[in-house]
């Protein structure tokens, strides 16, 4: 299955092209891939491993800035920034998880929480180095002496990053590793009492997810050509949630499809005008309590029920 | 060969009356919802009403307005994609709209990139400084309203001065510029505390300030309730030195909110708060009189600056379409750029090449609050 | 004491009790139903907004402060009962999304229902502020504080002494026993969403002259509620109150003798030091955990 999902992915991001006619179908098809970048990491941790992040944003945040300001104020090549970013949250990931995702439920998420809103404020206070809440500008990506600029040019980018991710998650999932996170969701105990390291698994999904977020903040913020503190906020970790959550938990291609749904909603929904929040919510809990697995899954067993049926 | 002449003609004919169908088109993006709500409603009716208005008066160079309005509700990201949106999809003729900094300059980049006008109604100075070739402004900056705060202190007898800002962009952005111009303007900042958005009591950072040596005046950067919040826990403490607000909370609201706290308090702010009260001489009289008449007429509701804002970006845009001659981008940015004299809700402007906004520190008013209402301070 | 000290206490004390009632609403809420509704803000942003509405439209504001608590109640009620029972068997993290789309929901309705400019009530008893060891105390804010004190003698009452109280007691320990034992789950959730919804009005009706409201006042306050209920363990009521004062003396004397901007930075790094060292909160019963 997963085979086959990951082809029609491939197949669908050659093709779209052909239906997106201008800039800005570009740019709402990008953020759609950075979206799912995160989303498909954030999966590993939450439909996966069991976990809950209410503030990866945060991570996000980090990995835009840490290579914006690498960028920007100290002169380092972009990619170079990059990489030193992603890697510097990996690490901050890894030192933070470990105490952190000894707290379970409620808890965990409060912790979470409270961490993407320290990672908030202070990116919005410091402005010295940040530019504060009205954000900073980026420079944009070089390769060599070539400017990775442009719509058409940064969807292609974004689709191999995101075809490697989904790739890399996909086998992930089928190791030891995935089996392991997957014990970890079904019982903590049960799972330590085979021999399943609980911390140490959580911290790898907890750290993956957390690079990955990095990665596409960093993206992100190179292609936009600016960044504000509000890539970091509460608002943004709990649409990131939603769109795992609405896209189906456990579910790598629903991390996508979650991805692909919530972020061209609200350019649907601008019809609705000033009934646009109410439609969002309202969208949010009608999904959440009629498919309380997410879409993909849904859709997927109510397939599997159809094909079943004697014809 | 008499009858395909015709058709040619004929043809000719329908195509340039179709030109001269052809709508010009104002994109806007504006924080309607949001945080900033405070600033993009009032913009977004005054664009409506407008455009109405002109369209019913005949149009521009024989064309009617098209408005085509997005909700950014203060994210820079929605705000470019719905500026690409505007430039992309809507071919719009020239972009209003704004309303935060940070929404600003996330459009700046695909303004300029696209070779259209682009009048924001953002506050913070660093919009058109530096200048920017299709980026221009009509709000009065962050920098003129600290500079106007300090001139006012000094005439006071006050050099030692306290700041609390909020945490928004606005509050941050003016707090900035406040540093950079205090030494300029003659005055020295001794504390600097801030509040954060949202927040329901700031006495103890008032408190701080209340026991710093020798500060003489207090300015608050900031908008929405948290201004309203700080005035009342001054009065509560007792704090008696000179206390000045920011222009962005020149409205009524804040005074009502404020109620008997508010009395004795300074802010810069554009005429239009005190349209009727000016004197009969004073040239910007008929222009916010008239707008404010207009505006509180259709929407029974007090007028805002931030309305005229957008007000005096929309005729801004007519009067360079007009003197352009049609919507050619690039004329209507040349026409843009050599506007002079024109008289808007916020003063008098006069764009130059060097300067994308136009406004002196004459138009802002120095305003205090007396008895529940704005008096012009001379 | 210095002067300034006691200023930052009364501070402290004054956002504690705001804290403190928005805190027990999601204890009373988690009790019952472990769910932990993020649209608790909006109760109080309801409270807030319906009686500012009220007394614009005449009534006085003994009366409008009692129609707008009996609407935040019907909202509440409608809640449990259109988006939370449905949902009764989703994940954790579902139904997390379930209430923060309810949020998202009631702020629309709001500035649709309303609008979204800023509204304040009137003081109670009045603004002369009163002096207490060199330092200045709002009526308001004794309001608040009498308020919660209340609050919590009639909640303890209630769960104590009456049959729905301990009906909702019982179902917190064990829903499979309490239903058993003849007790409506349904009933009992509907109640303590109501109850928490009308408390939160209430908080919103109280803050209301003091730090004024808005269509979306609810957002921090939820958000700073949820860490006080969290801080003080999750289902406990003297452990939310705990909570809610410790969040507004740490923010309070942390803005007076730190940093101002970074008050907020220091409620949440002592809240995750907290949750750190004590995981189930200061007051949090460590409950044992079917494997």
């Amino acid at each position: 299955m997963s085979r086959k999902g990951f082809a029609v992915l491939a197949l669908v991001v050659a093709l779209l092209p052909l239906a997106l006619t201008n800039n800005y179908t570009y740019e709402v098809a990008i953020v759609v891939g950075l979206n799912a970048i995160v989303c498909v990491g954030l999966n590993l941790l939450i439909g996966y491993a069991g976990q809950i992040s209410l503030g990866h944003a945060g991570f996000f945040g980090l990995g835009a800035y840490g290579s914006a300001i690498l960028a920007a104020r100290y002169g380092w090549p972009p990619f170079a920034g990059l990489a030193a970013a992603v890697a510097a949250v990996s690490l901050i990931a890894w030192i933070i998880g470990k105490p952190v995702l000894r707290l379970k439920g409620h808890y965990l998420a409060m912790a979470t929480l409270g961490l993407g809103i320290i990672v908030a404020v202070v990116l919005a206070t410091e402005d010295q180095v940040t530019g504060g809440p009205d954000g900073m500008p980026v420079p944009p990506l070089t390769l060599g002496s070539v400017v990775l600029q442009g719509e058409k040019l940064w969807y292609w980018i974004v689709a191999v990053v995101l075809l490697a991710t989904v790739w890399l998650a996909l086998n992930l999932i089928d190791s030891p590793r995935g089996r392991a996170w997957r014990a970890l969701h079904g019982s903590e105990v049960a799972a330590g009492a085979i021999g399943i390291d609980p911390a140490r698994h959580k911290l790898s999904a907890f750290v993956l997810s957390a690079a990955l977020a990095a990665l596409a903040g960093a993206l992100t913020a190179h292609y936009s050509g600016f960044i504000t503190p509000a890539k970091a906020s509460f608002l943004h970790s709990i649409e990131l949630v939603t769109m795992v959550v609405f896209g189906g938990m456990a579910s790598t291609f629903g991390a996508v499809v979650g991805a692909a749904i919530l972020t061209t909603l609200p350019q649907l929904l601008t019809v609705f005008k000033e009934y646009e929040m109410v439609t969002l919510g309202a969208v949010m809990m009608l999904t959440m309590i009629f498919m309380p697995q997410g879409l993909v899954p849904t859709l997927e067993k109510a397939l599997a029920a159809a094909r079943r049926k004697p014809e | 060969m008499f009858f395909r002449s015709l058709l040619a003609v004929g043809a000719l004919a329908l195509a340039s009356a179709v030109q001269a169908q052809e709508p010009i088109r104002i994109g806007a993006f504006l924080s309607v919802t949001g945080p900033a709500a405070f600033l993009g409603d009032p913009e977004q009716k005054t664009l409506e009403l407008y455009v109405e208005k002109i369209n019913a008066a005949g149009g521009v160079l024989g064309r009617k307005l098209q408005l085509y309005s997005y909700d950014s509700a203060g994210d820079a990201e929605k705000a470019r994609a719905y500026v690409k949106r505007l430039i992309e999809q809507d071919k719009v003729d020239v972009l209003v709209g704004g309303s935060t900094t940070g929404e600003t300059m996330a459009a700046v980049p695909l303004a300029e990139a696209a070779n259209v006008p682009f009048i924001s109604l953002a506050g913070a100075v660093v919009i058109i400084e530096p200048v920017k070739k299709w980026v221009f402004k009509t709000p009065h900056t962050d920098r003129m309203a600290c500079e106007k705060v300090f001139d006012d202190m000094r005439a006071r007898g006050a050099t030692k001065v306290a700041l609390i800002s909020g945490a928004g962009g606005f509050d941050r952005s003016m707090r900035a510029e406040c540093l950079k111009v205090a030494a300029q303007r003659g005055v020295q900042i001794v504390a600097d505390e801030s509040y954060g958005a949202g927040d329901t009591d700031m006495t103890a950072q008032l408190t701080k300030i209340k026991n710093t040596p020798g500060v003489q005046a207090v300015l608050n950067c900031g908008f929405g309730q948290g201004p309203a919040i700080v005035t009342k826990n001054y009065r509560q403490l007792g704090i008696q030195v000179p206390f000045y607000q920011s222009h962005g909370v020149a409205s009524k609201q804040y005074v009502k909110l404020s109620g008997d706290a508010a009395e004795g308090v300074r802010l810069p702010a554009a005429a239009l708060l005190v349209a009727e009260t000016l004197p009969a001489a004073d040239k910007q009289k008929k222009v916010v009189v008239d707008y404010k008449r207009e505006y509180e007429a259709r929407f029974k509701s007090e007028v805002s600056t931030f309305g005229g804002h957008a007000y005096d970006g929309l005729m801004l845009a007519v009067d360079a379409i007009k003197r352009a001659g049609g919507t050619d981008r690039a004329k209507v940015r040349d026409a843009l750029e050599s506007t002079k004299g024109y008289m808007g809700t916020a003063g008098v402007v006069n764009m130059s090449p060097k300067d994308h906004m136009g406004l002196d520190l004459s138009a802002f008013r120095m305003l205090e609050v007396r008895k529940g209402d704005w008096t012009l301070v001379q | 004491m210095s002067a300034e000290l006691v200023q930052f206490l009364v501070a402290g004390i004054t956002l504690g009790a705001i804290y403190a009632l928005v805190a027990l609403g999601f204890a009373i809420i988690y009790n019952a139903s472990h769910v932990i509704n993020f649209a608790q803000g909006e109760f109080v942003m309801i409270g807030g907004m319906a009686a500012t509405a009220f007394v614009d439209s005449g009534l006085p504001l003994p009366l409008a402060a009692a129609a707008a608590v009996a609407a935040a109640t019907l909202v509440g009620i409608a809640l449990e009962k259109l988006a939370v029972e449905p949902a009764r068997n989703a994940s954790v993290v579902t139904l997390i999304i379930i209430t923060i789309g309810a949020s998202i929901l009631l702020r629309g309705l709001a500035s649709l229902v309303w609008d979204k400019k800023i509204h304040s009530l009137p003081a109670f008893t009045g603004e002369r502020p009163i002096a207490i060891g060199g330092a200045t105390l709002l009526p308001q804010t004794l309001w608040v504080l009498g308020a919660t004190v209340v609050a919590v003698a009639a909640l303890w009452w209630f769960f104590n002494r009456t049959l729905t109280g301990s009906a909702i007691l019982a179902v917190s320990h064990n829903r499979l026993a309490a239903r058993l034992m003849g007790i409506s789950v349904r009933r009992v959730l509907m109640v303590s969403f109501g109850l928490s919804a009308g408390l939160g009005a209430l908080a919103g009706i109280l803050i209301a002259p003091i730090s004024f409201t808005s269509w979306d006042v609810g957002v921090m306050l939820g958000l700073k509620g949820f860490a006080a209920a969290i801080l003080g363990g999750l289902g406990s009521g003297p452990g939310a109150i705990a909570g809610g004062l410790a969040l507004g003396l740490i923010e309070a004397l942390g803005a007076g003798y730190l940093s101002s901007a970074y008050k907020d930075v220091f409620a949440f790094v002592i809240i995750l030091g907290a949750l750190v060292f004590l995981p189930d909160g200061l007051a949090g019963r460590r409950a044992a955990e079917r494997v």
